[in-house]
């Protein structure tokens, strides 16, 4: 399956096994998502339980948690995360709070969809990764799949879980594992193990990272599309890098990094955001936390630039494999 | 051709600041029982005149007349008078809480009881409010015990909220009163969701929204708007247009251009505007709207006229940014006056008796706030325990609010 299909897959599993889920979004309906992510859904469950909204989000949002606090679990999209700031007050200050303001006579269990990051010359309204303005919140909880599998067992998880999860879907990695070498073609998902989805319902628990690749020199800590291209660069500079691949943000696997860091004494830390106060200035201050007296060097972060996500020069911006391969080479030189 | 004159920016200002003479001769109100009242069925394009005028039920002589009488009998009337006498003393009792230190902030219902009050009997049970902070007679009249409110207000030890609130911030959802929030606006558009979902189950439970008239500016009045109108929603949406913001008059609204009630008619959502001074208007209104929800008819917004005559909280002084003699001036009146005067005319009530009720309510009141002071209040403490303001948060606390919890001392 590709990361598209199984998304679709786990919101056709959930709608099946719980009537309580519904989905909705802009061009979710009839059309099935401008990404094809909820196709077929309306006409297999019907126009109550998946169907278009009007272009608000903050309305898209809004209706969720109303819904959520009546006991249904919306599942909604926002078509890129680059629109989802008209929403953010309602994810802020209603989702995230709900459980807490009315201690706990109303809750919010809903998931909120976005395709986040560049690499398709989207500019600067259809590229951003604002995941950091999440993590910043308490309440809400962060995930950013990585592959097809993942990205069905997590969303599945997410659609159990009885808070409001932020669901980070990498774009670049709906169609293939995408290894920031935009010059050369996309291997497909088929041709790759995590492109091995099966049909059945499983999920995969939030707050565990999973060890992509073992190593021994340096630790990377990375998530999303930044996994892939992570390890090209590992693999190019034939250096045996560790890497971690988040999958959740909030609540964090620390105790994975932890005792990967431990173990190599060194960490490039990458993500696609910008970096000033982006999640990678956390995941540095809790390395350093946990592991200053076992630190051979100075962390390193590999981030896009703090600059609006440009049209033309996205690949300056983004943080491709070259700029991974000098922060590891400066890692170990430390 | 001649140069053009330098622009400049058109700032509106109320007609009536301190020291000014209120004039509401420009408000035109219709004589008690001359609006018509539509079939519930009736097409939102036919009734758009219903946005322009004011329901009103009860007359100077205290008479309730025309096609929105007569659904309360003498008893529902007497009932509806003590629920608005209640949080009148509630409110005076809590504000002087206040100024005493017993708690830290209060927000009144002086001159607006009606409207919550009156709403909520037209409601069923299961039915969801999603109220701003000036409701609270929802609660009062739905029964919702007064000593929980009270507990509330003082953060203490048996706070239903834990302490985690501003006072008045109340939460009950067996009341059908959702968890109010602080950032204006918010409810509206998730009341329209909670009534979407009740479609969605083929439930028969209906939603109210509310917001006050300077927050109709909010984008969430334009999401709920389009959302309600789109799916037909089963939802009241409710504006209570009392006049003032804080200190900013409704025209920064653009409550002057057209009434607050008239922008239902962009969305062909059916628009009405009512006395909310008249506890008998606001009730027959809120059926109306509420049979035409539950009928699948979809919303109905409505503009409660009244007027805010206390300040906005117990943080601000009026004086300062109005005239002391606007209320005085107000033309729809006292709205527990108004049913008094009703309830004495139709020979169902009397001076002695409301006297009577007056005492009656005094040491209710009074007990329920001895039993809250029990259990303490937001300066004597006890309140409830540091470490349950880390509950909550998720359903299940991560293990790095455990670790933050620990290293608070918990």
């Amino acid at each position: 399956m590709t990361m598209i299909e199984a998304i679709r897959n786990a919101h056709d599993l959930a709608m099946d096994r719980d009537k309580r889920v519904v989905v909705f979004g802009e061009d979710v309906g009839y059309f099935g998502g401008v990404f094809r992510c909820t196709a077929g859904l309306q006409k297999k469950y019907g126009s109550n339980r998946c169907f278009d909204a009007p272009i608000n989000e903050g309305g898209i949002v809004g209706a969720g948690i109303g819904m959520a606090a009546y006991g249904l679990k919306p599942v909604v999209e926002i078509q890129f995360a680059d629109y989802m700031y008209p929403a953010y007050d309602q994810i802020v200050s209603e989702a995230a709070r709900l459980r807490h303001r009315s201690a706990g006579q109303f809750t919010c269990s809903m998931v909120i969809r976005m395709p986040t990051g560049g690499g398709i010359f989207g500019g600067q309204t259809h590229s951003q990764s604002p995941e950091a303005l999440f993590t910043h919140v308490s309440g809400l909880k962060v995930v950013v799949p990585s592959n097809p599998r993942d990205a069905k067992g997590l969303l599945l998880a997410a659609i159990e879980d009885p808070d409001p999860v932020i669901f980070l879907e990498p774009k670049r990695l709906y169609n293939g594992p995408f290894d920031g070498h935009h010059d050369r073609p996309v291997v497909p998902w088929k041709k790759h193990d995590l492109g091995d989805v099966s049909e059945d319902y499983y999920t995969v628990p939030l707050g565990k990272a999973k060890i992509r690749r073992e190593g021994k020199a340096l630790t990377v800590l990375a998530y999303g599309t930044m996994v892939y291209v992570a390890q090209a660069a590992a693999e190019e500079a034939g250096i045996d890098a560790e890497i971690i691949d988040l999958r959740t943000l909030i609540p964090l696997d620390l105790e994975t990094i932890e005792t990967s860091v431990k173990k190599t004494g060194r960490c490039v830390i990458i993500h696609e955001a910008t970096r000033t106060s982006g999640f990678g200035a956390e995941l540095s201050a809790l390395v350093q936390e946990t592991c200053f007296y076992h630190l051979e060097a100075p962390i390193v972060r590999v981030t896009g630039w703090d600059t609006p996500y440009p049209h033309a020069q996205e690949w300056t911006y983004f943080p491709g494999p070259e700029r991974i391969k000098r922060a590891f080479a400066q890692v170990l030189e430390g | 051709m001649t140069a053009p004159r330098p622009l400049s920016l058109h700032v509106p200002e109320p007609g009536c600041r301190p020291g000014d003479t209120p004039d509401f001769s420009d408000f035109e109100i219709p004589r008690a029982g001359a609006v018509r009242r539509p079939e519930v069925s009736e097409a939102p394009e036919d009734m758009r005149d219903m946005a322009f005028s004011v329901v009103r039920v009860l007359n100077k002589a205290g008479e309730a007349v025309g096609p929105w009488a007569g659904l309360l009998d003498a008893d529902a009337l007497r009932t509806g008078l003590r629920h608005m006498l209640t949080l009148r003393q509630f409110d005076e009792r809590m504000l002087k809480a206040q100024r005493q230190g017993k708690t830290s902030f209060y927000m009144q219902h002086l001159g607006e009881e009606a409207v919550s009050c009156a709403f909520r009997m037209a409601l069923e049970d299961g039915d969801m409010n999603f109220p701003t902070y000036r409701q609270a007679g929802l609660l009062i009249a739905g029964g919702y015990p007064m000593t929980e409110m009270m507990n509330q207000i003082y953060s203490n030890a048996a706070d239903p909220l834990h302490g985690r609130q501003m006072p008045v911030m109340y939460s009950a959802r067996d009341h059908g009163f959702f968890t109010i929030s602080g950032n204006l606006g918010t409810q509206f558009i998730q009341a329209v969701g909670w009534a979407m979902a009740s479609a969605i189950s083929n439930d028969t439970k209906i939603a109210a929204a509310w917001i006050g008239d300077g927050s109709t500016s909010e984008n969430d009045f334009h999401a709920a708007m389009v959302f309600a109108s789109t799916y037909k929603a089963p939802v009241i949406l409710n504006i209570v247009n009392n006049q003032w913001a804080i200190s900013t008059f409704q025209g920064m609204a653009r409550g002057g251009a057209v009434t607050f009630a008239a922008r239902g008619h962009g969305f062909g959502i059916p628009a009405i505007r009512v006395d909310g001074n008249d506890y008998l208007a606001v009730h027959a209104v809120a059926s109306w709207a509420a049979e035409r929800a539950r009928s699948g008819l979809g919303p109905t917004l409505i503009e409660h006229v009244t007027y805010r005559a206390g300040g906005h909280s117990t943080s601000d002084d009026p004086s300062a940014y109005r005239s002391k003699d606007e209320f005085s001036a107000w033309p729809l009146g006292e709205p527990i006056a108004r049913l008094k005067a009703h309830l004495i005319t139709i020979g169902e009530w009397s001076e002695e008796r409301h006297t009577q009720a007056m005492a009656e309510i005094n040491d209710e009141v009074r007990a329920c706030q001895k039993k809250a002071e029990a259990n303490g209040t937001l300066i004597t403490g006890p309140h409830p325990s540091p470490r349950s303001m880390f509950d909550d948060v998720y359903a299940e606390m991560p293990p790095h609010l455990q670790r933050q919890r620990q290293e608070a001392g918990f």
